[in-house]
């Protein structure tokens, strides 16, 4: 039984074809990548599962419930997170309680429960949720930059803050948009390791990246997309020599030679 | 017993003096409402004194016509203003900066017009408050309430709850892929800003014993942001002092007569110059009283980062 499956999913935005008729499976445990050219809607298909958009068209379902009008917030307590392809970091707050607000799903006390802070009960929530963002942060390396803020870190810093961050959401689907970009190659290779761990884990993840060394190392399968519609589906190696694929990115005429 | 003991103490300050004094306690009090939404939760208000102006007539009204125990009246007025916010936040905390602000205004200039066309307020004539039947003074009954309100605001920033509000105010985007249900939270913030406004409200009323609509217009509202933002915005102590100080200034600066606005004014614009983010914005009061008293201070690292540590500027 796939995890995510997505039906025939159309959007449009005024006489913009932003996803056209997408079908895609996120099977239980793997690591898929969406890769294609830039524009090719690949975000879109990120903001279409995680409720930012909506469907025009087609249904999205998660473990068999369509999630097609649910709110984001919802989404995420179903037990989808993400991060971002641009930095969606809280800025002002320290690293330590970026990841204690993504720990939010696993917490249950609202206002009420705010007032009776000092309950043993409330204490003892508040524990597990900080142990829990512990445990994301030593994850990624960051348990020694716990009181920085956010915007104090360097970028690569910040994208690994950004994936304990999701990770505190104890997503069973992870959704990385972009992960590598802007990293050295030793950052990458840390990377890498730290998604397979992830994986190992027994979280499923589907990640956008234009990274191609990252993607045909990491990827258990892919999916290419090229004006919002799929080109190409399957493991690393069959994509790479796709003739559709190798035209989309590189442009007709090419094909042939390579 | 104790009431009278503590009434022969309040008799012992000088009028003037305890009346500055409340005052304050009323500031702090709306100051910290207004904080919670403008400076934990980064949604702009211009309309504070609205809230403030429903429960000054709720609390008013129930002690003309009902004569209930203070107490009650008190709870009443906050609750009274908390549904109006509950009301008015559904459509408005839909948007956000410079448009919610506007809507905020708009909805306390509604009010007040409506307020100045009710006969039960008595038109703009406005309302003679009698004075409550309280078993302790009204003004440490004032204070009381300033003490709960501060500590429901320090329980409140440091919860789950208070921590989904800075989320909202950092990135409302992200907040709410961090499954926190922005509009819910945003309305919940804002109930609690119009509470404790109604309960500054009603102290108002009692305290000052003659309320009238136009009391609660845009001015009264940018003096309450004043604090907030001149204290540190999302700082509970900013906000405290903000509003002591700025309560407190134009009585201290009567000596200089005509001037007084004038310096006032000048003295808010040098502020803002030299501590935009506050006077005690991105400054942690825990941490410098332990410096104060030698202690070393404790890392906070199982419960959330320090609440004081704050402060920033309205988007």
């Amino acid at each position: 039984m796939p995890l995510l499956t997505m039906e025939r999913v159309s959007v449009r935005f005024g006489g913009l074809v932003a996803v056209n008729q997408l079908d895609l499976e996120v099977r239980q445990g793997e690591i898929l990548a969406l890769i294609g050219p830039n524009g090719a809607g690949k975000s879109t298909v990120f903001n279409l599962i995680t409720g930012i958009y909506r469907p025009t068209e087609g249904t999205i379902r998660f473990r068999e419930e369509m999630i097609n009008d649910k709110q984001p917030h919802d989404i995420a307590m179903r037990g989808i997170s993400r991060t971002f392809q641009t930095i969606h970091l809280f800025n002002e707050l320290s690293v330590f309680e970026n990841v204690l607000i993504g720990a939010h799903t696993q917490g249950k006390s609202g206002l009420f429960g705010a007032l009776g802070g000092f309950l043993p009960a409330k204490r003892r929530e508040e524990r597990s949720l900080a142990s829990l963002a512990r445990e994301c942060l030593e994850l990624v390396q960051l348990d020694s930059k716990t009181e920085e803020l956010a915007k104090n870190l360097s970028y690569g810093e910040q994208r690994r803050l950004e994936i304990a961050r999701a990770l505190a959401v104890k997503p069973s689907l992870l959704l990385l948009d972009e992960p590598a970009a802007g990293m050295n190659p030793q950052e990458k290779k840390e990377l890498m390791e730290l998604i397979r761990q992830i994986q190992a884990s027994g979280i499923s993840i589907l990640m956008v990246e234009h990274d191609m060394k990252f993607v045909m190392g990491l990827s258990d399968r892919i999916v290419v997309l090229d004006y919002g519609a799929k080109i190409a589906e399957g493991l690393p190696e069959e994509v790479r020599f796709n003739p559709a694929v190798i035209e989309a990115y590189l442009g007709k005429g090419v094909s042939g030679q390579c | 017993m104790i009431g009278e003991y503590l009434e022969n103490l309040v008799n012992l300050v000088d009028a003037y003096y305890l009346q500055i004094f409340v005052n304050i306690g009323i500031a702090i009090i709306l100051a910290l409402g207004l904080n919670l939404v403008t400076g934990v939760t980064g949604q702009l208000s211009l309309g504070h004194a609205a809230f403030m102006s429903i429960g000054a007539f709720t609390g008013g009204i129930l002690t003309i016509k009902l004569g209930m125990p203070f107490s009650v009246n008190l709870i009443s007025s906050g609750l009274m203003a908390a549904f109006f916010g509950v009301l008015i936040g559904f459509p408005i905390l839909r948007l956000s900066g410079d448009y919610l602000a506007i809507a905020t205004l708009g909805f306390a200039e509604i009010l007040k017009v409506i307020l100045l066309n009710l006969d039960i307020t008595n038109r703009a004539l406005g309302l003679s408050v009698p004075l409550p039947n309280t078993p302790i003074p009204l003004p440490i009954y004032v204070w009381l309430t300033v003490l709960l309100v501060i500590a429901a605001m320090i329980l409140i920033q440091n919860s789950r709850f208070g921590r989904a509000l800075r989320a909202i105010r950092e990135d409302e985007i992200a907040a709410e892929t961090m499954g926190i249900n922005t509009t819910l939270y945003k309305i919940q913030a804002f109930a609690i800003g119009a509470f404790t406004a109604g309960l500054g409200g009603c102290l108002y009323a009692h305290f000052i014993a003659y309320i009238n609509p136009s009391d609660f217009g845009f001015s009264k509202s940018v003096d309450i942001l004043n604090m907030v933002v001149l204290g540190g915005l999302g700082s509970i102590p900013g906000s405290v002092l903000g509003a002591s100080l700025l309560t407190a200034a134009p009585e201290f600066l009567r000596f200089m007569e005509r001037y007084r606005m004038l310096v006032y004014g000048a003295l808010l614009v040098f502020l803002m110059i030299f501590r935009p983010n506050g006077l005690l914005g991105g400054v942690s009061v825990r941490q410098l009283v332990c410096k104060a008293l030698g202690i070393k201070p404790r890392p906070r690292q199982s419960l959330s980062t320090d609440s004081n540590m704050e402060g920033r500027r309205v988007k």
